[in-house]
């Protein structure tokens, strides 16, 4: 925290929301580093269908901002090869939900490139993909397939959840030189500002933060979560439940020790994600706990999650989706035990 | 000829019949090439049939064969220019072999031994996809960076492979759909082995020929006799040609369907007697591209009994060598398959190195290998 206080006081800041903070952090890697373009359905003259690139086309030509036919496929399958020749292709697949047509390039070769070749390839890429529900989308709109992507070695797995992180970590992202799967919470894309530097900097992949310090209860979360979670730590505050909320930015590579150490302090956990519950990473999160800190365990962890339902269309979704009071509940429960 | 304006198999593009005769123009090559192209072909066979033997004694694991495609896999390779890209499926180490990638290395793969997939920087031959038509937008990716690097213009080529059956994959059709859209310098070589496993070219579309299919990418598609070596160099070598330098108004991207046949299993897991005819399997070997180039040599006193007998034996002894190289490779470090899962080891997988490390010392290596 203290070094992205003496980052914004160093620079001259912008006022973004968190899709313009991913512009932003195009638009600066872009200047920067001509290897890198962007590519996919409607990022080029539409500017993105939310507008994540909006601009970009004409600054940068349609070389580097290239709309390419409908095909997630052939999207990920030729960025794969460009980056394999060297190039740095940031493709964007619409919705998260719409991935699984090109889930076999991710996984069987995006993923594997490095170690099939032993090395002598590596796949400077980022595959982005707005994720998430709570925007009262038509189906398949709404996915949350995190676990999907964290379980595939090879990968990395990074989301936002403010925009100073956002532009840091995409550019940590593009230059990194594996394969990145950044996945941006659509839900908060335009639902609230912050201080964003102007030109480069870097949010570390694989480092969680501390969003608010607590002695009581150690609450886990990541993505569009990180706001309800934040706003029911709040509440509880006042009821006399002091919790830590630790955001962990990066879902893959994990940030085990923060993990660890903020539950070594507080003895009990909660673990906050939209995606549903079986499988999903707040099951990765407690066996870790379980692992490293048994014996600092004063209560069950607890987890709240999405269920394990498809996503529903939008008249259900509030009841679908945590928000602050289920996750005070859940808060509660690991608080009270 | 543009594959819709004739009859499909009628007027497939063709140099020498099947007794070796000539009926089309016989490319230039010299003596020494004609002589390299026929020793890679004997290479690429007798490298299979010790391939699939050291299978069946146990000291090779599954492996797929090409004997049938030593015409396609040599005869297009030879086109490339050293530059060029080559990017296989799983099947072509002859074409592998002739861009570069030594025998030592297809054996250990096959052995098992990740070191295989390590192509020498040397030879632009990409690693072997397993997926059924999972590299052919890979392909198209590499040529189209490569442009794009270079303000649109380029002096490289990037050959792709992939059987019959990997025309149905949605990746066939995004990968030349790209192609055409972005104009990339690509070849895309179907090896039309007549069967994918157990299914036959029939049952993968009900297109008159797979080479029509270009037409639909608005790009030039090709059919050719996949067992004749020399209308497989001419018509890689045109197509070489146009991806670099095509005509005005010219699309660069050809498709090429290499009519031929593949005369064992799919892979040495697979019992072809289940689903085909043997009939049909020795019509096919009249076919057999090595005796065909064999025979069209002698008749033009390239190759005599002698010069035959020289290159079986050096053939013998290089096949030998390479099994020799690949069987004497000390095993792999079991902790190597740490190393090559990202750039800098997570802190996980250090951890789980770590921990690999101390099983290892605690318990010795004869507590996790299988005899």
């Amino acid at each position: 925290m203290s070094t992205q206080d003496q980052d914004r006081e160093q620079t001259a800041t912008q006022n973004l929301t968190l899709v313009q903070s991913v512009r932003d952090a195009l638009a600066t890697e872009m200047e920067s580093d001509d290897d890198v373009l962007v590519m996919g359905e409607d990022v080029g003259k539409n500017g993105g269908v939310f507008r994540a690139t909006e601009g970009l086309y004409d600054e940068f030509g349609e070389d580097r901002v290239i709309d390419t036919p409908l095909a997630e496929s052939g999207i990920i399958g030729t960025a794969v090869g460009m980056a394999a020749m060297g190039l740095k292709p940031v493709p964007e697949i619409q919705f998260s939900g719409f991935a699984y047509p090109g889930f076999d390039q991710i996984v069987s070769h995006m993923a594997r490139l490095r170690t099939r070749s032993r090395s002598r390839y590596t796949l400077p890429m980022v595959l982005r993909m707005p994720y998430g529900g709570g925007i009262r989308a038509p189906e398949h709109h709404s996915e949350s397939k995190e676990a999907f992507y964290t379980h595939e070695a090879g990968l990395k797995v990074v989301i936002p959840s403010t925009p100073y992180d956002t532009k840091g970590l995409l550019i940590s992202a593009i230059r990194d030189p594996d394969p990145v799967v950044f996945m941006e919470p659509k839900l908060i894309y335009r639902a609230f500002r912050g201080d964003v530097p102007e030109g480069d900097y870097e949010v570390p992949i694989g480092e969680a933060v501390t969003r608010r310090e607590g002695s009581d209860v150690s609450v886990f979360t990541y993505g569009a979560m990180t706001r309800p979670t934040m706003e029911a730590a709040e509440e509880l505050a006042e009821e006399g439940i002091d919790a830590e909320v630790v955001d962990l930015r990066t879902v893959s590579p994990m940030d085990r020790e923060s993990i660890v150490e903020s539950f070594k302090k507080t003895g009990r956990a909660c673990v906050v994600h939209e995606a549903p519950k079986t499988g999903g990473l707040a099951g990765e999160i407690t066996a870790t706990l379980q692992e490293e800190a048994l014996l600092y365990q004063e209560a069950p962890v607890k987890r709240v999650t999405g269920y394990d339902v498809p996503y529903p269309l939008y008249a259900l979704e509030d009841y679908y989706l945590p928000n602050a009071a289920r996750v005070a509940d859940g808060i509660k429960e690991a608080a009270e035990f | 000829m543009s594959t819709l304006e004739r009859d499909p198999g009628d007027g497939m593009v063709q140099v020498l019949d099947e007794e070796g005769g000539v009926v089309g123009d016989v490319p230039d090559l010299s003596e020494e090439e004609f002589v390299a192209m026929y020793r890679h072909m004997k290479l690429a066979r007798h490298f299979d049939e010790r391939a699939v033997s050291l299978q069946r004694q146990g000291r090779m694991g599954t492996y797929p064969p090409l004997s049938g495609q030593e015409g396609a896999q040599i005869g297009s390779a030879m086109a490339l220019a050293e530059d060029d890209w080559l990017v296989p499926s799983y099947r072509e180490h002859g074409a592998a072999m002739v861009h570069g990638l030594s025998l030592t290395e297809t054996l250990l793969y096959w052995m098992g031994d990740e070191r295989g997939s390590l192509v020498p920087e040397d030879a632009n031959v990409f690693t072997p996809a397993v997926p059924i038509a999972s590299q052919i937008p890979h392909a198209t990716g590499m040529a189209w960076a490569d442009k794009l690097k270079h303000d649109g213009e380029t002096d490289r080529a990037f050959i792709c492979y992939f059987g019959d059956g990997a025309t149905s994959e949605g990746d066939f059709h995004e990968g030349l759909n790209f192609a055409g859209v972005f104009d990339t310098p690509n070849v895309f070589f179907c090896n039309n082995n007549q069967w994918a496993i157990s299914v036959p070219r029939e049952r993968q579309t009900a297109s008159e020929t797979l080479a029509q299919k270009a037409v639909a990418y608005g790009f030039e598609g090709v059919q050719i006799d996949g067992m004749d070596p020399l209308a497989v160099y001419k018509a890689t070598t045109a197509a070489l040609e146009k991806a670099k330098n095509p005509g005005e108004g010219e699309r660069r991207p050809t498709l090429i369907e290499a009519v031929q046949y593949r005369f064992g299993a799919h892979t040495t897991a697979d019992d072809p007697s289940v689903y085909r005819e043997d009939d049909e399997v020795e019509e096919w070997k009249a076919k057999d591209p090595i005796p065909r180039l064999e025979r069209f040599l002698r008749n033009q006193d390239v190759l005599d009994d002698e010069r035959v007998a020289a290159v079986e034996e050096s053939v013998r002894e290089q096949v030998a060598d390479a099994i020799d190289a690949a069987e004497s490779t000390v095993r792999p470090d079991p902790g190597s398959m740490f190393d090559h899962v990202f750039a800098e080891q997570t802190p996980e997988i250090r951890r789980q190195a770590a921990e690999f490390a101390q099983l290892r010392e605690k318990y010795g290596d004869e507590a996790f290998v299988e005899e």
